[in-house]
């Protein structure tokens, strides 16, 4: 059957609404079977022709109670469903974007981001049914047919017998319904996936199909993968739709098995007429709950899918950052890396190790740069420094204090990070300057904004700080996010800095005083760059040169280019 | 109701379809109307103790219509389902037709990934419109007048009741129902666009939220704005539930008001108990026509927007216009002409407060080798928009091949080009038919023949599957300078006597960057090749290098001229001889 155990816990925690959404469910079942009590009373009265106004005065009052008991009840099953799903959702959300936050940047993987987010805000949404819809759904077709079938037999042995005969399908029909969710028919959705996903490639292709002249193909083409599609997915709906046949036989041949066996007994005497007529009228209800559960089937199983992604996102272990019992940053920022190494969780290629063996040292007040080709570790050393994860191997120290056991909080205070592209958040040029520091004042950021270079930026924009960024937004070039990078730098004022240098631009404009505002925020400060101009490493205290996850060389740019290594090797390549 | 219009418009061809499905969902209807009905009847007369003989029909009736209840909704679901799927066909090809004409010029700007994902989403929410959304209320009006009659045999009374509840349960409640969603309607999708926003700050802003401390922030926003749309989708859970609640009440007061209105005949005689029986059963069965009502009108809201979505989209005129007669570009391509005429080019984005190019005058000869730099932003990249002709609205003159670059077709002009550009489009496919696609029916030799001339051959070769290697999501199982050669094997394939090469190695490192200039340098022999770039690597070979600066040429020459220069040239290529990256 289709339960999805860690989903089924987190609706434990709302049993009391399930509970209630299942009982309201009961009483309409309930209130039906009065309601045809009631029924059954008024047509046994006319058949004897002793329906009058008084003598239907009391079925009349009840089916009407019934009635009215049975509408409030069927629509508090789906109010407290759906506070039910709404408290799910919100608590599952809240713990997955915590979760998200505890992870860090480097769990996440650069290129799922999309996915993950989707899984943040729409896949959350998708346990709504499940939770709503089916899980309710499947009580109810568990409890109702048996209870109906018992009523039944205080009316009429046989005609209970007959239904319960037939209760033996429902575990079939639950059987061929979960047939639909097994591996092999997953694995021919996936595959049909594939078919539906050939449309959405074409739009993202239009460009390029428009560049080579491929249109007019392109819509053929369409139309016979829409018509596969629909051959392939009826091949597969046809068997599925089996399982709802067989209900719906089910359901119907017994009730007319009923109403033959009922009416010959009924012509023999052996029976009143009213049990027959209640009898009859429950028949259909005893397949009433499966026929809704097997709607709620789909719905049900996208809720699974998602539940899926969001429960092993958050078993996923989140690094531990801090050991307690912490203590405020050192003054110094005498900063060392011993024999550090590091492995992504999810490392894609062979190599195991995205570092190791680092040592390496900053000294107070002094840059480091480091170089290397790409995906030699440049940008994971930084990311340890910054604290976004904890070295497998070896120690981070800062005036010998382990940085583990350094507050979080006051070191995100003091280690500052510039990154090439800043991500840019939905509000104003100042609330993304203010970043590091939400609470400093707007003479600050102006301040900020000044040394960064930012200012001629500002002054174009309509509403100077207070303008819109983010979509809807005006944008920024690629010069202008690394100038409001800069400025989120300046106004932070963290005596340590990391910093992913910007790749050259071609603007002599845009270039001329990148470098000198750079120096600028450097000097005088720890700071940890990521250099990619030859100027950089020329004036940084010193130089690491990175390959393949090791440090190869040490030393300033002159020691370097004495010692005829690596470095030399490259600056005479240029 | 211009959404309705549009979707009706597409159900047209599918009329047949439609009708069978509302057939089969009013027979599934009356099977079981009919079923409970004779079952009524069935129990009703026997309680009289008459002969058997006179039960027979009914007893063939009941079995009769038990079994084919079953039959006919199965029929009805196949149906529909198919129909479902045509439908779907249908609205791509419909909406990929009109897109078409729109792109790149009608769908640029920030989010145009964003919205054409958006709108595929749409387009299978459509799907359902047909079958769940219109059938429904056919079937109810069908198998609703179908049961006033048969109620109209038995009295007057009834018949008016049953009608009455089939209007206010069937449309009275699914028409307040949406004029309810009018209101909740916007604020649902605002909400849903609001948390969309939140997710996607978390996720991707997260590097910097981290080291920033900023968190718990981020977290708390989008959190809130999860909180807003549940609350607002639980709202109107709750609503549809009181709806849906409301025409079941309906329904059972109507067989209320059926006992109460025919006390009387019964009591005179006029109406039997037998029938009585017939009726209930049959009102009861008949609520099946109605109940799916609500839920449509839920479905519809959706659609509605939707559909107004992809309108707005669709609605867009098209950026460039065939001429009525357009001409052909002369093959071989004339020796003496000019292959390309650019005078006093001017060009503003729509909405752009300043051209993007202002004032462009350039001559390209064919056979030469033209390279366009600047800094990004520069211009570089709506030249070749212009000259592939997604824009007009130009001012100025574009000739090529000597003659206005309007008087061709769009189609002909793009033959004439073959582009290769920072981001080329690769199909989630095999590299062959990403190989086809310039030039369709292409023999093998011919394939790997292009494969060869763009340096990819060896590495097709070690593949395991050769040219029927399955290059993943967009060619994401290819390495990046991989792409860009399958890319460059597709211009050769391509075979069009410009070359236009936009930033084809901005993504790849100094390495991979040799290996696919080098690629091009073999294919551009004999081509005219114009080449836009920001990176100043090899620039010797070029006949002739304009500099681009905001939309206008700041120099031309040569590179030893332009370095001689000491102008704008120059500066870049000192930047960029500053850069340093290591190989
Ligand atoms: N989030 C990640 N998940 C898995 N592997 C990663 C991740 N980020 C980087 N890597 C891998 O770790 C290695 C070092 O990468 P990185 O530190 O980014 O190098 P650099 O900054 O020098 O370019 C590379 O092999 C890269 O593929
Ligand atoms: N679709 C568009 N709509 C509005 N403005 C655009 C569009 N595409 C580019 N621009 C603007 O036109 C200018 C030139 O852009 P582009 O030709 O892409 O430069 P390059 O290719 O040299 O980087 C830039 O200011 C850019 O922002
Ligand atoms: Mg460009």
């Amino acid at each position: 059957m289709f339960l999805e155990r860690r989903l089924l816990d987190e609706a434990q925690v709302e049993r009391l609404l399930l509970a209630t959404a299942v009982g309201c469910g009961l009483g309409v079942a309930f209130a039906t079977v009065i309601q045809a009590w009631a029924i059954a009373r008024v047509v046994a009265l006319a058949l004897a022709k002793t329906l009058t106004g008084s003598s239907a005065r009391q079925p009349f009052a009840i089916f009407a109670a019934a009635t009215i008991v049975r509408a409030l009840l069927a629509w508090g099953r789906t109010a407290a469903a759906s506070v039910a799903s709404q408290r799910l959702k919100d608590r599952l959300r809240q713990r997955l974007a915590t979760h998200i936050a505890e992870l860090g940047p480097l769990a996440l993987g650069g290129e799922q981001t999309g996915e993950l987010a989707g899984t943040l805000s729409e896949g959350i949404e998708r346990l709504d049914a499940y939770v709503s819809t089916y899980l309710p759904q499947l009580a109810l077709a568990a409890g109702i047919p048996i209870g109906i079938v018992i009523l039944v037999a205080f009316r009429d042995l046989l005609s209970a017998a007959v239904l319960l005969v037939t209760i033996p399908v429902i575990p079939m029909f639950m059987v061929l319904i979960g047939g639909a969710a097994s591996a092999k028919s997953r694995r021919q959705w996936t595959e049909l996936a594939r078919l539906g996903a050939h449309f959405l490639e074409a739009i993202q292709g239009l460009t390029t199909l428009k560049i080579f002249g491929r249109i007019h193909d392109e819509i053929g083409k369409i139309a016979t993968t829409s018509e596969q599609f629909r051959e392939a997915t009826m091949g597969v709906l046809r068997i599925a739709f089996l399982s709802a046949l067989t209900l719906e036989l089910v359901a119907t041949i017994s009730t007319a098995v009923v109403a033959v066996q009922v009416g010959l007994r009924l012509l023999y005497g052996k029976l009143m007429f009213e049990p027959a007529f209640f009898v009859l009228l429950l028949a259909p209800e005893v397949y009433g709950p499966l026929r809704a559960l097997g709607a709620a089937f789909h719905p049900g199983t996208q809720g699974v899918a998602a539940a899926e992604r969001i429960f092993e996102l958050l078993e996923a272990e989140a690094p531990h950052l801090e050991h307690a019992p912490t203590v405020p940053p050192p003054p110094e920022l005498h900063i060392r890396f011993e024999d550090v190494g590091f492995s992504y969780p999810q490392h894609r290629g062979e190599r195991a190790a995205a570092l190791d063996g680092i040592t390496l040292e900053i000294v107070p007040g002094t840059t480091l740069a480091l170089a290397g080709p790409t995906g030699a570790g440049k940008s994971t050393i930084a990311a340890l420094l910054l604290r976004f994860a904890v070295p497998g191997h070896g120690r981070i120290t800062v005036d010998g204090v382990p940085l583990e056991e350094i507050e979080l909080g006051a070191w995100r205070r003091t280690c500052a990070w510039v990154p090439q592209r800043p991500f840019l958040f939905a509000g104003s040029i100042a609330d993304n300057v203010r970043l590091a520091r939400p609470d400093a004042g707007m003479a600050a950021v102006e301040r900020a904004v000044a040394a960064a270079g930012l200012e001629p930026v500002v002054m174009r924009l309509p509403a100077g700080l207070e303008t819109q960024l983010g979509e809807g937004g005006a944008g920024l070039s690629g010069g202008e996010l690394q100038r409001l990078a800069l400025a989120r730098a300046f106004l932070a004022e963290a005596p340590c800095l990391v910093l992913d240098e910007p790749a050259a631009h071609l603007d002599p404009r845009l270039e001329a005083d990148l470098g000198a505002v750079m120096s600028r925020l450097l000097d005088g400060r720890t700071a940890l760059v990521i250099a990619h101009r030859l100027q950089t490493l020329r004036t940084a205290g010193r130089i690491a040169i990175v390959e393949a996850g090791r440090i190869v060389e040490t030393g300033t740019h002159e020691e370097l280019l004495r010692s005829g290594g690596v470095y030399a090797r490259m600056v005479a390549a240029e | 109701m211009r959404e309705l219009r549009a979707l009706l418009r597409l159900a047209k061809p599918l009329l047949p379809g439609i009708v069978l499905a509302v057939f089969l969902g009013t027979a599934t209807v009356s099977a079981g109307v009919g079923l409970m009905a004779a079952a009524a009847w069935l129990i009703a007369t026997a309680s009289f103790h008459p002969p058997l003989g006179d039960l027979q029909m009914a007893i063939v009736a009941v079995r009769f219509f038990g079994v084919s209840r079953g039959a006919f909704r199965y029929a009805e679901r196949v149906v529909t389902h198919s129909m479902t799927f045509r439908v779907l066909a249908r609205l791509r090809v419909w909406f990929f037709e009109r897109l078409a004409p729109l792109v790149p010029a009608r769908t640029g700007g920030l989010y145009s990934g964003d919205l054409l994902a958006r709108a595929v989403g749409d387009i299978e929410s459509l799907e359902g419109f047909f079958v769940r959304v219109l059938a429904p209320p056919l079937t109810a009006l069908v198998a609703g007048t179908a049961l006033v009659i048969f109620f109209a045999f038995y009295g007057r009374a009834p018949a008016l009741i049953e009608a009455g509840v089939f209007l206010a349960a069937g449309a009275g409640i699914p028409l307040a129902a949406l004029a309810l969603a009018r209101r909740d309607g916007p604020l649902i999708t605002g909400a849903r666009a609001a948390l969309g926003r939140a997710s996607i700050e978390l996720v991707q802003g997260l590097p910097d939220l981290v080291a920033a401390g900023r968190t718990r922030d981020a977290v708390t926003r989008a959190v809130g704005a999860g909180r807003r749309l549940t609350g607002a989708l639980r709202r109107r859970a709750v609503r549809d539930g009181a709806l849906e609640a409301a025409a079941g009440t309906l329904a059972q007061l109507g067989i209320l008001a059926i006992f109460l209105a025919v006390l009387p005949a019964i009591r005179s005689g006029r109406l039997s108990g037998v029938g009585l029986a017939v009726i209930v059963l049959a009102a009861l069965a008949g609520f099946e026509a109605i109940e799916p009502l609500p839920s449509a009108a839920a479905s519809f809201r959706e659609q509605r927007s939707a559909m107004a979505r992809l309108l707005e989209i669709t609605g867009a005129n098209p950026a460039v216009t065939d001429p009525p007669i357009p001409l052909t570009i002369p093959a071989p391509w004339p020796a003496d002409l000019p292959a390309i005429v650019m005078e006093h080019l001017r060009f503003t984005y729509p909405g752009a407060p300043a051209p993007a190019l202002d004032g462009i005058d350039l001559d390209i000869a064919p056979g030469s080798a033209v390279a366009i730099v600047g800094a990004s932003g520069a211009g570089k990249t709506t030249i070749i928009e212009l000259l592939l002709r997604f824009w007009e609205g130009w001012e100025g003159r574009l000739e090529l091949a000597g003659q206005d670059i309007r008087r061709y077709a769009a189609d002909g002009v793009r033959a004439a080009f073959a582009v290769v550009s920072q981001r080329t489009h690769l199909f989630t496919a095999t590299i062959r038919n990403n190989l086809l696609l310039a030039r369709p029916g292409a023999a093998n030799a011919e394939l790997w023949h292009a494969l060869e001339a763009a340096g990819l051959s060896d590495d097709v070769h070690a593949m395991p599957g050769g040219l029927e290697t399955w290059i993943g999501e967009q060619g994401l199982a290819l390495s990046g300078g991989q792409r860009q050669r399958l890319a460059i094997a597709r211009a050769v394939l391509r075979d069009a006597p410009i070359l236009l090469l936009d930033e084809p190695t901005t993504h790849l490192d100094t390495v991979t960057e040799r290996q696919v200039l080098g690629a091009l340098e073999r294919i551009a022999a004999g081509r005219t090749t114009i080449m836009l770039t920001h990176r100043l690597t090899a620039m010797e070979r070029y006949d002739t290098i304009v500099v681009l600066d905001r939309g206008r040429i700041a120099e031309r020459g040569t590179h030893a001229e332009l370095l001689a220069a000491h102008g704008l040239y120059r500066q870049m290529w000192d930047i960029a001889h500053r850069e340093f990256t290591p190989a």
